[in-house]
Formats: C-alpha cells, structure tokens, sequence
C-alpha cells in the first residue's frame, strides 16, 4: 500500500530486456539441454534426468570436486589470517597509508590471465626469478612435471593475487573501531594480543564473514589463472570444477552432461551462497540486538 | 586514590601569541585525594582536553600534571594507574560481565581468588551481581555503562577515575539511577573522580567542587553553593542555574558601589514587590509560563532588557500584560565590573 | 492545518509500533508529544508527514483524506535530530531551498530578502555564505530550523531537535523556538522526552508510552491532572513518588501505621480498595504548615540540581525524593522531617487510573 509512482518502472525496462537476453534466456536454454541428449544439431532425445544421475556418477567430475573443496578450503586457511596480519601492519593515517594502499592494491588490478602468465614466466626455471632461484638452491621444482609443485605454485599465485583484497577489506574494518577501545584497553594494561583477540577481531567479524565469503565463492569458480598457469596438469592435478566443465562442453562438445553439470554446479554455489549469508546475518543481528537496547 | 596538581597550559601551534592560539589557558589548580570534581562548561570549552591531559592521553605543551607531587607528564594512562569511562560504552563484546570486570587485574597478574572476591565486591555495589555470567554485549546501554565504570573501580590501587560525558547515551529516567549510583560509589571508596560534563545538573549532583570553563580558561572553581550564590564571572552566573541569571544595568540600582557596571540576581531570588519598593523596579510581563512545579515570569523593564522570576505556585500569578514590581535589589544580588565579581 | 488521526495503528511484521489512536491536532497551536525513547513519538511523526502509511486508520488534513498521500504530496516541513543540511550547499542556498521549489515564479530579490529576514531572525546572519559543515552544531541545528521556517509549511514537525546540544544551548534556542512558534502560523508538533520542555513550551501535550498514546490535552492540565500512573510517571522529573496505601476511615492508611486526612471522592468500603498515592517531589517541605503529615526519616543523598536540590529521604512510608528550591547542603544519615500536605497528593486507584488531584491556584 506504499505510494509509489508508477511510472519509475518503466525506466528499468532497458535493463529487463538486457538481463533476459544475456542471462534468463541462456539459462533456459541450458536447462534445456540438461535434459536431452544431443547427437548432433538436428538430432536431440529427452533424456529427462538421465544426465544428472550420470553426472553424479562420473569419477572424474568427483576428483575434480574434491580436489576444488580442497583448493578453496586451503585458499581460506592462508589468505584469511595472512590478511588480517597485512591489514594489521598497514600505516593508518598520513601519506604513508596512501602510499601502502596503492601498493598493496596492485595485484588486483592485474587482469587474470596476465597473473597467469606472470607466474607462468615466474616459474620457470630458465627464465623465471623464482624458478631459477630454486634450481640455484638445488632444489627440483618443476611446475609442469610434479603434481605437488603445481598446486603449491597454484596456491601461492591465488595468495599473491587475492590476499590484498582480504587486507583491503579487515583495514576498512580497522578504521571503524574508535579509539575509545584502544585507549580503554592501554588504560586495563592489555598486551598487544590481548587488544587484537578481545578488540579487533571481534569488531572485524562483520568485514571476514564478507571476506569469507568472496573468497570461497571466487576460489570455488576459479578458471583462469590455473588454466594459464598449469592448463590443469600435469595430467588433471590441478583440474578445478569450472575447468573441467569447459572440457566436457566445450571440448568433447557433450552438450547434454555439461549443462547438467552447470546447473549442479550453480545450486551449490547458490546452497553455499545461502548458508554462508545466513550466518552472516545471524552474527550481525546478534550483535546489533545488544546495541540496539542502549 | 591520589592528589593531582595541574600547572600546565596547552596550545596546538608551537608559538602561541594570542589568547585565541590556546586550547587551555595557562591554569593552576589542584584535586585533593578523594574528592569528587566536575569540568563543567559549554562544547568547545576544553573541558575534554583538560581531562586527556589528566588521564595522559594528551601530552601538554607546556607544564607539568602531578600526582601526590610526583611529576608524571611524561608517563603513560597505564602508568599513572588512572580509569577512565568514556562517552560510549567501551566493554569487551566476546566476555561475560564477570570476565570484563575481571580483565584490567588478569593483566596485572593479580591471584585468581582475590580476582573473584573484587569482582564479586564491585558487582553488588553496582547492582550487577545477577547478571555475572551473562554476555556484555547484549545489555542495555546502562548496564554496559556501569561494566566501563566497574573495570575502573575494580582495581585497588586506581589513582584517580575519569569520565568523559559518561550518561550522553543514557535513557533520562535512567540517568537518575546512575547519578544516584555514582554519587554512593564515591561516598564508599573516597577515590578522585574527575567528571566532564555539559550538564550542570550532572555536574552539580556529583561533584564537590566544580570547574567551570569556557573557551579554555577555568573561570570559577567553587563549591555547588559557591557557584550558585556567588558567581565571579557572569559566565558561571549565565550557565549555571536554570534559566540563567538575569543582567541589568548596575545604574538601575541605587545602592550599586561604585565601579560597578552590571548587577546579576538569579531568577530563583526575584520576587513581586510593593509599588515603589526599595530596589524594586517597575515592569511589563511578557509571558508567565506554568512550570509544573513554578512558575516562571518573563517581565520587560524600562530599558527592554528582559528579567526571568521564578514564582511559587501559592501566590497569585500576574499575567501577560500586567505592570508588576519585581525586586531585583537585595542580598542575593552580585554587583559586576565587566565580567568580574565586584561585590 | 487542522491534522486528524483516525484509528491509526502501525504493526511492524509481529510487533505493534502504534496501538489504535485517534488525535485530533489544534490548529496553529503547539502540540508536544512526550514519552521515553521507544514510545512510537518518530512513528507517529512520520505517520503525520507522510512518509510512512498507517496499517489501520484515516489521516485528514483540513478535511481532506491524505492517508495514501506521500510527504512530497503534502505540505510538511520537518526539523530531525541529527542537523540535516543539504552538505554541498552554503547556508543561504540551504535556506533558500524551499523557495525555489515553489511552484510559481518567486523572483531572486524576494527569495534573498526571505533568506536574510530568517537568517537573522535565528542568528546565523554572518554565516550565510559558509557550508554547514564548518558551523558548530547548534548553528546546523538553527540552518535547518531556518529551512524548515523558510517553507511555511502549515504542518511543522521537529523530532528531538535539541537533545544533540549542549545544555545551555538547547535552553536559548527552546526560547528562541517558543517565539518563533508563537509568531507563525504553522500547526507544530514537537516530539521530546524531557517533560521540563514540554511545560516550557507550553500549548498542547500528547503523552506516549510504548506505543500507546495515554493522554492528550492542555500541557498543564496533563501535567496536574495525569489520567493515570503511567501519565504520571512519564510526565515528572524528577519520577513522582509512589506509595502503596488502602482505604481507611477518615483517609487513607500508609504503609508504617500512619493515616494521612483525606476526604476520598467516593464512598469506600474501609480496608479494600488498594490506592496508590502519588505525591511529586516538590509536594514535599522541609517546614510543615498545621495540615500537613509530618513524616521523620534520615537523609539518604543529596543531589543539587543549579536551582533545586532533591533529597532522597529513607521514611516510614518508604523512600521519598523531595525537590526544594535553592542550594541546600545534607550530610549523608541526617535526621530530616518531610511534611506532606494531603491537599498536593494524587490519588490513584487499584486500577491505575486518577481518583483525586491537587486542586490548582493559591492556598
């Protein structure tokens, strides 16, 4: 019963029909994929779920599935603290603080597949600093032959390129706390550790559960930095779900699994989406009830 | 518990030429052990630089802060051993009530059992003791309020407690209860407790004596009577006191010494008079308000100036309109040169 | 304006905001709504502007419905809390504002001279070319009441436009404001939770308490004459004494044996009724006239207020706080005799609603 002006709603028509287009319309088209088998451009057979059991089935998409949990799960355990420490020593005030902004903002601005191809070059050890430094010490590395070199190398590229974001986010969230707490904390004798435990992480709860959840979520799609780096060898050690999925679409050209993969693959971003928001919210509220009391 | 002496001044630029460069004026004043101060005086007065000062928060640009005559200007808020609760309430969200209050002696090392007993002592003097286990952060802000308060009164040997503007979140029918819990806090320990405030109520209510600033000078410093009765500034005639003091022209009275250009009396001493009474003057109301519990008049004298009269509701009240004697001349009246007490 | 509420209610998803009311406004008169924090003082407001619609009930402004109407629709000027200024515009731009929003040609020399007539009326002339970040914040707070004034809107509405200001400050500009009102035409409404405000602003007083409103009518009148506890209770400051007492022959008997003389306004039957006595702070005197109930006790704490002190005082009917004129110093276990006039005292009855008031005028 909220009076409302009608006609603003025309103004978002142009956008309605974009959105169809780019968005609703493949992705009908795509369910209707699913379930069908496509033989070839004339010839389609309603499969119903056929291709879903399959897909559930299938080996390889299972190693492709644990192997990106286990990405995603170890791109979190290093990227999160290892943020919260950057944002931590971070200059707060002054040009020092711009200057350290702009700095540890760089990496972001990359595009990705160039992150790619500056570890790809990185690694190598005729040319690469990196590589070569590690054939200097002795050491066998070789990103393209060992399978554990290739995920180290693949973690460690997801750090350099996305840990600024997660700074990014807990130094915003440093600047929110007021200096009250810190003075009120130096007045009860606290330690150092004690400040960070009692004050900031607790304040910083809000700022990770958004960090938290971009990471995932962007680790969990994650296609072209490891495609360029490792092309998801050697042999499918660094295989990750999205990449896996443009091989059976695109390169066996199985229409049908594919896009029933896609749709699996969507429902749970969206199920991992919807419960990460939900404790996010959960958190939030908690903290607000108290306050709003007062 | 400790004495505190200020004899410090406090600019923000490195050469201060004019009164106007200074943050605090050149002051020298001194807090007794176990007396309760109010800085008392209108936004912008200074009043919280003072304190930052007191607690080492802020360093002064020039003089020294003592406590019990040793200098310690140059030492830390942990250091000088001080509490301070500010205008928020500043608890540690993750802990119960009992761990907050717990926390200022667990850093200091302080034994385990003697940790509960203190604990335990200053709950029930703030009436928290039933809410011990629950979690700090989802209680109303006067209860978070009193957490602040208790981790400074919990440790046995705190020089001295400040507050910032403490009640600014406070609900007003809970501010009573707080004042009133305040005020028994400090009749039980006897600590130096230095109050900031905007409030004279607040100010009043708490403090023994209060210090009454505006534009970074300490202009009287006196007791709640003091202040009330004989005001040496027209700025503590003006601000303390609800409504104000009125000023009039010292010509308009006859027994004014000499010197004198202006006469205060406080709106609480104004009363009706016979016609032609001796320092009575002869005015217009504008406006007579019922106040609940007074009356307040609003009467416009020859000159326009306007004067404020409180009047009990047991006497007939004139009405806008009306010609009314007030008597503004008798022994409450504070004769001024400028702005300083005369007589 | 004459503003109308018919059976407005607001619910919120489960919880009620506003519990039924009507409240019909005085025109071109003060009407000030007081109540805690919570009360529903700001859903009401918006509720009154328009900038939200009620679950249930009418809005009439001069006859004519406008319950569906959106604030832009209406013609409303409203003053906040938190010193609203348009933050890129200088204070005469911001000023000026409403009146170039007005349909019509307003030519630029009367627009000015309406700027600086308001800018001087409210002291803030020589800043008329400054933004209103550089002002102090009563000086923000009197750019957005000259904003407000500038629209000459026939409904004015301020939430709590004071209470982010220095004492003193709020003193002056409450003056300032009570002249302003006077001098204009516009019906205002003036939300607040101090009642000392609304008794010096005088007009109308509409009390609320948790959503709902309790009692409406000539600020003085609510003020001597509460309709119940919780009229009583919200409308004093310091909070009115309350003592549990019963119907007794010739009076009413108190907790600690004593009977204060009163003739009760019905007949009841002795020992029955449960009554509640409410005696105000300044009903209490130190020096006794022959009517009054003398009640011995010892000085608890003594509070001084600028112009009053209030001394909590333990006595035998329970823990009184009086409120007596001037600086007067106690110390702390003093024996001190209240006396009580039973003329002064509020008798409520089991229920909570008014049975008797202090009669008004000169004793």
């Amino acid at each position: 019963m909220k009076p409302v002006n009608q006609k603003a709603w025309f103004l978002i028509l142009p956008v309605i029909l974009c959105v169809a287009f780019s968005a609703i319309l493949p992705l009908m088209t795509v369910v209707n994929y699913s379930v069908q088998d496509i033989i070839s451009p004339e010839r389609r057979v309603f499969v119903g779920t056929e291709w879903f059991k399959s897909v559930m089935r299938d080996e390889d998409l299972q190693g492709a599935l644990i192997r990106q949990i286990v990405f995603s799960l170890s791109v979190l355990a290093v990227e999160i603290p290892l943020g919260i420490a950057l944002a931590l020593s971070m200059p707060a005030k002054g040009w020092k603080s711009s200057a350290v902004l702009v700095l540890v903002a760089i990496s972001l601005l990359i595009p990705w597949n160039v992150v790619g191809t500056i570890w790809q070059i990185y690694g190598r050890t005729d040319i690469g600093l990196m590589g070569a430094a590690f054939a200097k010490l002795g050491f066998d590395y070789s990103y393209t032959g060992n399978a554990t070199h290739a995920w180290l190398t693949v973690l460690l590229m997801d750090v350099w390129h996305w840990t600024p974001l997660v700074a990014l986010l807990c130094f915003a969230g440093l600047r929110a706390i007021p200096d009250a707490y810190y003075q009120a904390a130096s007045i009860d004798g606290a330690s150092k550790f004690a400040v960070f435990r009692f004050i900031q992480l607790p304040k910083l709860r809000g700022v990770l559960m958004i960090a938290v959840l971009l990471r995932f979520m962007d680790s969990f799609m994650i296609y072209t930095e490891p495609f360029v780096l490792t092309g998801g060898g050697p042999g499918n050690a660094t295989t990750f779900l999205s990449q896996y999925l443009t091989q059976k679409a695109v390169g066996q050209f199985d229409l049908g699994p594919a896009a029933a993969f896609s749709l699996i693959y969507f429902l749970i971003i969206l199920l991992l989406c919807f419960i990460l928001y939900n404790w996010m919210q959960r958190v939030g509220t908690t903290d607000e009830s108290g306050a709003a009391h007062g | 518990m400790a004495q505190i002496t200020l004899d410090l001044a406090h600019a923000y630029k490195a050469n201060p030429q004019r009164d106007e460069d200074y943050a605090l004026l050149p002051l020298n004043m001194a807090f007794d052990d176990g007396g309760a101060y109010a800085l008392l005086g209108p936004s912008g007065c200074g009043k919280t630089t003072l304190l930052n000062i007191i607690s080492g928060l802020v360093k002064p640009s020039q003089g020294s802060v003592k406590f019990d005559g040793v200098d310690v200007t140059a030492r830390t808020p942990q250091q000088r051993n001080i509490a301070q609760v500010f205008q928020f309430p500043v608890i540690y969200d993750t802990m119960t009530v009992a761990e907050n209050l717990a926390f200022p002696l667990k850093n200091r090392g302080v034994p385990a059992d003697r940790i509960k007993a203190r604990v335990g002592k200053i709950a029930e003097m703030l009436e928290m003791s039933a809410q011990l286990d629950m979690r700090a952060a989802g209680l109303a802000a006067d209860a978070k309020q009193k957490i602040s308060l208790g981790r400074g009164l919990v440790r046995e040997d705190v020089s001295a407690v400040l507050f910032d503007e403490p009640l600014t979140v406070i609900d007003p029918h809970l501010k009573w209860q707080l004042r009133r819990k305040l005020k028994q806090i400090h009749n039980e320990l006897k600590l130096t407790l230095v109050y900031v405030t905007h409030d004279q109520v607040e100010a009043l209510t708490f403090a023994d004596q209060v210090v009454v600033m505006t534009r970074g000078r300490a202009v009287q410093i006196g007791s709640a009577s003091d202040l009330f009765e004989r005001p040496r500034h027209t700025f503590v005639g003006h601000f303390i006191g609800s409504p104000g003091m009125n000023f009039l022209p010292a010509a308009l009275a006859q027994t004014a010494p000499p010197g004198a250009t202006t006469l205060g009396v406080r709106p609480e001493y104004v009363t009706l008079a016979e016609a032609n009474a001796d320092g009575a003057l002869l005015a217009t109301v504008t406006q007579a308000q019922d106040i609940g519990t007074y009356w307040l008049l609003t009467a416009k004298v020859a000159d326009g100036t306007l004067v404020r009269a409180r009047l009990s509701p047991e006497q007939a009240i004139p009405k806008a309109g009306d010609a009314v004697w007030l008597a503004v001349v008798g022994v409450h009246t504070c004769y001024y040169k400028g702005e300083e007490l005369v007589a | 304006m004459e503003l109308r509420l018919d059976r407005i209610e607001k619910q919120v998803g489960p919880s009620t905001h506003l519990y039924p009311l009507d409240l019909t406004l005085v025109p071109r008169a003060v009407t000030v709504l007081l109540g805690a924090t919570q009360a529903g003082k700001t859903t009401l407001m918006r509720l009154m502007a328009g900038l939200d619609v009620p679950s249930k009930g009418r809005v009439t402004a001069d006859g004519k419905d406008v319950t569906g109407l959106p604030v832009r629709e209406r013609n409303v000027a409203m003053v906040y809390q938190q010193f609203i200024n348009y933050p890129s515009m200088t204070v005469a731009d911001n000023i000026a504002s409403p009146l170039k929003l007005r349909a019509g040609k307003t030519s630029r020399t009367s627009i000015d001279s309406r700027v600086n007539e308001l800018a001087a009326k409210l002291h803030i002339d020589p800043f008329l070319k400054r933004l209103p970040a550089e002002l102090s914040g009563g000086q923000q707070q009197r750019v957005a009441l000259a904003r407000a004034l500038a629209k000459n809107a026939p409904l004015m509405l301020l939430d709590e436009p004071l209470v982010n200001l220095d004492y003193k400050l709020r003193e002056e500009l409450r003056d300032e404001l009570s002249q302003l009102f006077a001098a204009g035409e516009s019906t205002v409404v003036y939300a607040t939770t101090e009642p000392t405000e609304a008794l010096l602003l005088g007009g109308y007083t509409a009390v609320m308490d948790r959503g709902e409103l309790l009692q409406y009518g000539p600020t003085a009148e609510v003020f001597h004459r509460p309709k119940s506890i919780r009229v009583a209770r919200a409308f004093s400051d310091p909070p009115m004494n309350l003592v549990q007492g019963t119907a007794a022959a010739g009076g009413i008997a108190l907790p600690g044996g004593g009977v204060l003389p009163m003739a009760l306004p019905m007949a009841m039957p002795v020992g029955s009724s449960a009554l509640t006595l409410g005696i105000r702070a300044s009903a209490l005197r130190v020096h006794g006239g022959s009517a009054d109930m003398a009640l011995p006790g010892t000085v608890e704490l003594a509070e001084i207020a600028g112009s009053d002190t209030f001394v909590h005082v333990a006595t035998p009917i329970g823990e009184l706080v009086a409120q007596l004129t001037g600086v007067h110093v106690f110390t702390l276990g003093a024996a001190i005799t209240l006396y009580l006039d039973p003329a002064r005292v509020h008798v409520f009855d089991a229920a909570g609603d008014l049975l008797a008031a202090p009669t008004l005028g000169a004793h």
